[in-house]
């Protein structure tokens, strides 16, 4: 099995998700330069978190016509999954991958903190492993993850069950209240129409070891590993 | 030729920098101010013989690149 991850000018998860997949999952993994027009038969693609070309103009505006994107959409188009971390999850809205896109936090605060994850459905490469509801502890750190997309999109991702995670209180509630940065229906990630296509703001990669304070993300990088 | 390109929300997005910057502006007392709505404004310099030809060119890259026309919308002024 072998990831590559994305690694654009800015990013700056992509060396905490070389690390996660490698040292932690056991997997081999390569990071892939922007620049570069081949993924390396990776089997799975990461793009990972970070700043990429400095959020100038828009969040993931940018990394978008990075050369390395064509890759990354052929490799969607034929079924390959990828999943997008943060500002990896904001290159996919961009680049039109999933639908949708990014606001400022309705408070308008950078927001660096351990937030409730509930998994919504099963049937991705990246949920495989959890359970329907099954709630995970897992790191937010942006400052525009107030995922908006117009009321019909939204309709549709519902229908289609393309919600894949939301954010709630310990228990599993969705509420206003434990919905952090104002996301339109909690929406923390949603998925492609074909399914294998992720995009999330919370961190998994940062949620693998007990060090660091939770070990809820690895079901989500553990489980593209038993998807193919 | 120069072009000028206005990118604003739609009408329908919330603008918390907006709302922020009009409540700094009651702040200060000016009380006739209702509304702000913050937006962004490029200049492009742009070779081309017909005024017409640069303003497709600008609304092309304003339409693909500079606005996202999930939540923006654009507009294009050609001196």
């Amino acid at each position: 099995m072998k990831f590559a991850v994305i690694v654009f000018p800015g990013s700056n998860c992509d060396h905490d998700t070389y690390h996660a997949v490698t040292d932690v999952l056991g997997q081999k993994a390569e990071l892939i330069w922007h620049s570069d027009t081949d993924l390396r038969g990776a089997d799975v693609v990461v793009l990972p978190g970070g700043f990429s070309y400095g959020d100038y103009l828009r969040s993931g505006a940018i990394a978008r016509f990075s050369p390395v994107m064509r890759c990354v959409a052929d490799f969607a188009r034929a079924g390959g999954p990828v999943l997008g971390i943060c500002n990896g999850f904001q290159v996919l809205l961009e680049a039109g991958l999933l639908p949708g896109s990014m606001r400022r936090n309705k408070r308008l605060e950078f927001i660096c903190e351990h937030v409730n994850l509930r998994v919504e459905q099963t049937d991705t490469p990246f949920t495989l492993k959890a359970s329907a509801g099954q709630l995970l502890r897992i790191p937010i750190a942006h400052g525009e993850g107030n995922y908006y997309a117009p009321p019909e999109t939204i309709e549709k991702l519902e229908t289609d069950r393309r919600i894949i995670f939301r954010y709630t209180s310990p228990t599993g509630a969705v509420d206003e209240m434990w919905n952090v940065n104002g996301s339109v229906a909690s929406i923390a990630g949603i998925c492609n129409e074909t399914r294998n296509v992720v995009g999330l703001m919370p961190h998994p990669e940062r949620a693998c070891e007990q060090e660091i304070g939770s070990t809820d993300g690895r079901i989500i990088l553990e489980s593209v590993i038993g998807a193919l | 030729m120069k072009a000028k390109v206005y990118v604003t929300l739609k009408p329908s997005i919330l603008d918390p920098q907006g709302k922020t910057i009009a409540q700094a502006l009651h702040t200060m007392g000016y009380d006739t101010i209702n509304d702000v709505r913050q937006g962004k404004f490029f200049e492009l310099n742009i070779d081309g013989d017909s005024a017409e030809a640069v303003r497709q060119t600008a609304l092309e890259v304003a339409e693909r690149v500079l606005a996202n026309p999930v939540i923006e919308n654009c507009r294009v002024e050609v001196e």
